[in-house]
């Protein structure tokens, strides 16, 4: 099946289990699905029945409260059962709010404290380095994420310890919790930033599929520096309602309502979403 | 197009939206005090605040280290810093805390919403169950959790009124009103809620009504528990801890909090020193918590008013 249907499908479960959750944060788990599906589907290299050997290239969702889309991306790959995506954040369930390694061993970190996912993968970039194991690491930050000194600290040691196994991805969907970056604390010039700590930049459309896919290419062909991929993107990206209205952005609850104008626009069946609704 | 979403933490009588609300009311009195936020206004009741004195509400980006060292400077200059975020993320900056705002001891007030499993669905990253121990240990600091809407109101501006280092918690669920309109708040001081003869319960923040909850029951079974709401974790009202001792055959401690370092760890300190009653400690056993509804949580990380009577008859058989 076309990657494009697939990721329609995967943003469709993400929203269900957010609606069966009663809270979640919408906006940018719409806006980064197509990059970590694309990077199970056609980047890394794992083996999805037998996840935790060693050498396996691992992605680190540093913006763990978007942890829905990298579990609907997971049951999309065969990593986990598709019926167990409507326990997420459920009492005694493995699926929880933030990506935690403990509940769920196939995810690579603990996260949900914005930054620390990111130095958590330059730890394994380096220790994979360091045991000269030749996967990759690819790890993706929300925007607003970039705020937090840690990244710097840690952007400043990849560049310093010529990671280039590493890859990072930025989601960047121009918004944060309460409001826009820029009306927030501004990145900009956010590409120039990362030049200045040593890293090979690359900027896209996060959401296509042909520029993903060369830009993730290239990074592996970078030698002695990490890759960033600054993903431009749309926070809610498919609902219109949510796209471009800060307001969608925080954790919330889905209404009914909410969930069925969302799965519409997303090409749902109206049979197919009240069957999702009643699950 | 579609309404406005359902915003999660803006509604109800929860102890975040009764502190924004109150520091937004009061404002006007306190010119100096700022308000120190990390991309989450909406989440802890500070809302309130930027809406109405936006000049006086400083957004710092989700750097939480950052803005708890850049309160310690703000308050070098004459004003009332006040940092908010979520507990957890207090943690993160704590060392900032400590340096800048304990050591330099600076007029900075650090109010934290979602503390403890009553976070909920979030999980573990987000429930802290660890600021008391630590912020505990941080000479020169105050530190109080609350139980209801009118004690945070009037620990608001009680924390301005004092001068020096505070950390309050607030809370993150709708909370219910506990607590007589003749209750007077002062820091260091607990309050007897309602008196008896047997059993000492003592809480903060959520877990006081769950002390009163499971009172009304033991009542009912003919024992007689004295609640009392020790809304200063520090500095200790030892002379409470005592009398109660003295009062009282054992004292049960109740917090949304690991067992080791919060209110049960500073009760017993002043009683093994005194009066070394038998005690038990409700709390969450030094575990993470996970994701659920914080009354599920509670019931089963056993903080839950049932918790409580489970503990009170453990105490009595070894008295
Ligand atoms: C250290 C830390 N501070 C604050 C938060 C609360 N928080 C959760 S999501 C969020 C906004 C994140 O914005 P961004 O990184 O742009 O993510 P995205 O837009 O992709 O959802 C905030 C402030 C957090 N999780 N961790
Ligand atoms: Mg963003």
């Amino acid at each position: 099946m076309d990657i494009k249907k697939i990721a329609r499908m995967v943003s469709i479960n993400s929203l269900k289990m957010i609606f069966h959750a009663e809270s979640g944060h919408p906006g940018g788990v719409l806006s980064s699905i197509d990059i970590i599906l694309f990077l199970f589907m056609k980047e890394m290299k794992y083996d999805s029945k037998d996840f935790l050997i060693k050498e396996r290239d691992r992605f680190i969702l540093s913006k763990g409260h978007c942890a829905p889309a990298l579990y609907a991306v997971a049951a999309e790959v065969g990593i986990i059962e598709k019926s167990r995506l409507n326990g997420l954040r459920k009492l005694d369930h493995e699926l929880q709010g933030h990506t935690h390694r403990g509940a769920t061993p196939w995810v690579e970190a603990s996260t949900g404290s914005l930054g620390q996912g990111f130095s958590f993968a330059i730890g394994e970039a380096k220790g994979l380095k360091m045991q000269n194991i030749d996967n990759r690491v690819y790890v993706m930050l929300g925007d607003g994420e970039l705020q937090e000194g840690e990244v710097w600290e840690g952007a400043m040691f990849a560049g310093h310890h010529h990671l280039e196994n590493l890859c990072a991805v930025i989601d960047y969907n121009k918004m944060q919790s309460d409001d826009l970056n820029e009306n927030i604390m501004g990145l900009e010039p956010l590409s120039d930033k990362w030049k200045a700590f040593n890293w090979h930049v690359i900027e896209i459309d996060g959401h296509n599929f042909d520029e993903i896919g060369k830009a993730f290419d290239k990074a592996t062909t970078i030698r002695n520096k990490p890759t960033v991929i600054i993903a431009h993107t749309i926070k809610g990206k498919g609902v219109s309602y949510m796209e471009g209205s800060p307001a969608w952005h925080g954790s919330l609850k889905l209404s009914t309502e909410d969930l069925t104008l969302a799965l519409l626009e997303l090409g749902a069946t109206e049979e197919e979403i009240n069957g999702y609704i009643n699950e | 197009m579609s309404k406005a979403p359902v915003l999660l933490g803006s509604s109800g009588d929860s102890l975040r939206e009764a502190c924004g609300k109150e520091l937004t009311k009061i404002a006007p009195d306190y010119p100096n005090v700022v308000v120190l936020d990390a991309d989450i206004a909406g989440g802890t009741g500070m809302h309130h605040f930027r809406k109405t004195f936006p000049d006086r509400f400083i957004q710092c980006g989700i750097a939480e280290q950052n803005m708890m060292a850049m309160a310690g400077g703000l308050a070098a200059t004459g004003l009332i810093p006040v940092v908010t975020t979520f507990a957890v993320f207090m943690l993160r900056s704590i060392e900032q805390a400590r340096l800048s705002i304990g050591y330099a001891d600076m007029n900075v007030k650090i109010v934290a919403s979602h503390p403890g499993l009553d976070v909920g669905p979030d999980g573990a990253s987000a429930q802290c169950l660890e600021d008391l121990a630590c912020y505990r240990s941080i000479p020169n600091m105050v530190v109080l959790s609350p139980c209801d809407p009118l004690e945070i109101e009037q620990a608001t501006k009680a924390i301005l009124d004092y001068e020096g280092p505070v950390y309050m918690r607030t809370g993150r669920s709708d909370a219910q009103r506990i607590l007589g309109e003749d209750y007077q708040f002062e820091i260091g001081k607990a309050k007897i809620l309602k008196n008896g003869s047997d059993i000492t319960i003592m809480g903060c923040g959520v877990t006081t009504g769950r002390a009163l909850e499971a009172a009304k029951i033991l009542e009912m079974d003919g024992i007689s528990v004295r609640i009392v709401n020790m809304s200063t974790i520090k500095p200790i009202d030892s002379a409470m801890v005592i009398k109660c001792a003295n009062e009282t055959k054992g004292i049960i401690t109740v917090e949304d909090h690991n067992i080791l370092g919060g209110l049960g760890s500073a009760v017993a300190e002043v009683l093994v020193q005194h009066n070394p009653v038998p005690m038990e400690f409700v709390g969450v056993r030094d575990s993470f918590g996970e994701s659920g509804e914080p009354n599920e949580l509670a019931k089963k990380y056993g903080i839950d008013y049932k918790a409580i009577i489970k503990s009170v008859h453990q105490l009595l058989e070894r008295i």
